[in-house]
């Protein structure tokens, strides 16, 4: 199976202090790949490396065999890998349709287009209605993003992740303080529009996580561990000193 | 059809307005005012669209008109068939052709590092404009004669009504052209680069290339504005790309409310207006400029524009009404303490600026008074405090009144579901 993304030897410091110690892993292509770990693993740094929001200190990132490591975020959405945050992080003043419209302008190729009216794009709005639907908001259509509901927030969150088709998705917490039926919910969501792409998560929700992934990497102070099915991740001895233990306490 | 009525009905305003206020000092200022709309524009595009304070705007306003200036003077030399019509154009590309140039710079950074590199840039300019003194004229400025260009359509544009109509003209143009702009997915994303300007980045933007080009548009507009100023007063001077003029256009974009595409319009009106009237009025009208800033910023931060659609609703439910007893009874409060603070402030300008040259003894509000008398600072010390206690013991009955209206609104809108657009 083809890789789509690769990590090699990947090392980030700030200042003398390591946070990633030399990760290496590949993903798959269609795989949905789950990265666990205790608070302060460097789960989000590692995200920032791969994502372009951190350059890396040493090592590479290889996007569909192509180095991505040390460009700037748009440049690594642009080549297909779209992320999402852990702090809800979209337009909050503007609507669900705009913030949606935003995210599919720059894929849909208008790129800086101030020539050509917004509202005349039958494409923009058609995958922004898309969208709408299928992140459940279309009743929430003109309402300002930052007075919608968390869970609300979250879903949209995903949508404008989603929003310009990238091949590769990337979402950090995407259940995070949510109640077990909303978690529930945007698991659903999450099988659905991540379908027939490549997903990899950081999650806390162990449910979740080993409902969705098709395998697991266990991440322990900028280490990989252990990366397997998570039947066998949940087996792993040194996961359940490390990490799984820690958790049941 | 039914969006081209604004339009329409703004381009009857611009052609019927000097008919209404035909005299030549108001003819002049409805110019002024033109020029200060499209300049007001383009600065909102930058802070009202995209989120960037510049404290150096006036610098694409200023050089856009002097190079206008300079254009004129070479083209009636070189006796090209050139109207003046065309004038502003060559502002406009002098404005961007700078903005190109300084942007490039400037816009690498957004919030603080931005609204501090433009200050630096003002200042650079401003302080060149002092020594280059074969291109800014020194203090004289440059001056031109626009009757010496070719005649457009018959029309020298010596007579300031033809003036007015080639900035109405040009005033139309930019409006319609800027407001066009914001509806374009450009316009989208400089409004997404306002909000957040990280997460631009991961839906494939550069925030920093939507800085720049958002700049580099909106000096071309205030080049614009500086070509069309260089044509009414046919003198450009320092004073014109300084920091005085880079507040003034925040003053206006603010009081008109920044938040609205139609704010700075409406500033660029009060403000021109205030500047030109009140200046004849007092002395101290530069004070009355800042505390009217200072008010707006603390009582009414969505400006003008903002107040107006905050009873836009209302209106449009026919609630207005449950405000009106309110607005009533505050209104001779507020009336009082304004007297009172104006009295104030023209008493201390008398005493402070003017007793020793002119004597204390002046007129106030068309009467007679002597500054150097306790008469009339007692009054006015006792109106403001009267006012203002009054204000606040009587405010309750606004809140109160508009509690009324959002319940009255809501109540409407679950018995009438609004139809969903």
């Amino acid at each position: 199976m083809a890789v789509a993304l690769s990590l090699i030897d990947l090392q980030k410091s700030f200042g003398r202090t390591p946070i990633i110690r030399g990760v290496s892993l590949d993903v798959d292509a269609r795989e949905r790949h789950a990265i666990i770990g205790p608070n302060g693993a460097g789960k989000s740094t590692l995200f920032h490396l791969i994502s372009g929001r951190l350059k890396p200190t040493s090592g590479e990132v290889r996007l569909n065999g192509d180095r991505i490591d040390g460009l700037p975020p748009y440049a690594i959405y642009r080549r297909g890998l779209a992320r999402s945050f852990q702090i809800t992080n979209i337009f909050p003043k503007m609507s669900v349709y705009e913030n949606l419209r935003c995210a599919t302008l720059w894929s849909l190729g208008h790129k800086y287009a101030f020539w050509t009216p917004l509202d005349r794009l039958g494409d923009v709005r058609e995958q922004a209605e898309w969208l709408m639907e299928r992140i459940g908001l279309s009743a929430r259509r003109d309402v300002p993003a930052g007075v919608l509901t968390y869970a609300e927030q979250r879903a949209l969150e995903i949508g404008v992740t989603i929003g310009g088709g990238a091949d590769v998705v990337m979402l950090d917490e995407p259940t995070a303080g949510m109640n077990a039926g909303e978690s529930k919910q945007a698991v659903d969501l999450i099988r659905q529009v991540t379908e027939g792409k490549t997903l990899i998560m950081v999650e806390h929700d162990m449910d979740v996580v080993f409902n969705l992934a098709d395998r697991i990497s266990v991440l322990v102070y900028g280490r990989i561990i252990a990366t397997d099915t998570p039947a066998r991740i949940r087996e792993n001895k040194d996961v359940r000193e490390a990490y799984l233990g820690q958790a049941s306490q | 059809m039914r969006s081209a009525w604004p339009w329409l009905a703004l381009a009857a305003l611009f052609a019927v307005a000097p008919h209404v206020f035909s005299s030549g000092s108001s003819l002049t200022m409805m110019s002024v005012m033109g020029e200060m709309i499209i300049f007001a524009l383009s600065f909102n595009m930058l802070l009202g669209q995209t989120g960037l304070l510049s404290f150096g705007h006036a610098v694409y306003f200023g050089l856009g008109g002097f190079v206008a200036i300079h254009a004129m003077n070479a083209l009636i030399h070189a006796k090209t068939g050139a109207p003046v019509v065309i004038v502003p154009l060559i502002g406009g590309a002098a404005g961007l052709m700078f903005g190109i140039l300084f942007g490039w710079i400037s816009t690498k950074r957004a919030g603080l590092v931005f609204s501090m590199i433009s200050l630096g840039l003002g200042e650079l300019v401003s302080s060149s404009s002092y020594i280059l003194r074969s291109f800014f004229g020194g203090e004289e400025g440059i001056t031109t004669n626009r009757t010496k260009m070719a005649p457009f359509l018959g029309h020298k544009f010596g007579p300031q009504i033809e003036v007015y109509y080639l900035v109405a003209v040009w005033c139309f143009i930019c409006i319609a052209a800027m407001y066009a702009l914001t509806r374009t997915p450009f316009g989208r994303m400089c409004n997404a680069v306002r909000e957040n300007g990280e997460r631009v980045e991961y839906v494939g933007y550069s925030a920093q290339t939507i800085r720049f080009i958002a700049f580099a548009i909106s000096t071309f507009f205030a080049g614009i504005a500086g070509g069309l100023t260089a044509i009414n007063f046919e003198i450009m001077n320092s004073q014109q790309l300084g920091a005085q003029q880079s507040s003034l256009v925040l003053l206006m974009s603010y009081i008109g409310g920044i938040g609205y595409f139609a704010g700075p319009i409406v500033g660029a009106i009060i403000v021109t207006f205030l500047q030109i009237t009140l200046s004849d009025v007092t002395n101290a009208w530069q004070l009355y400029f800042g505390l009217l800033f200072i008010g707006f910023v603390m009582f009414a931060p969505g400006g003008v524009a903002g107040w107006l659609m905050l009873h836009r609703e209302a209106m449009l439910k026919q609630q207005l009404w449950r405000l009106a007893p309110a607005y009533a009874t505050v209104a001779p409060a507020l009336a009082a303490s304004f007297v009172g603070a104006v009295m104030l402030i023209e008493l201390a300008e008398r005493q402070l600026a003017l007793a020793r040259s002119e004597g204390s003894v002046m007129r106030l509000f068309g009467f007679e008074v002597d500054a150097s008398s306790a008469g009339p600072w007692a009054m006015a010390l006792v109106l403001i405090c009267v006012g203002v206690a009054a204000t606040r013991l009587v405010w309750p009955k606004v809140t109160d009144a508009w509690g009324a209206v959002h319940v009255a609104l809501r109540a409407r809108k679950e018995a009438w579901p609004s139809p969903s657009r």
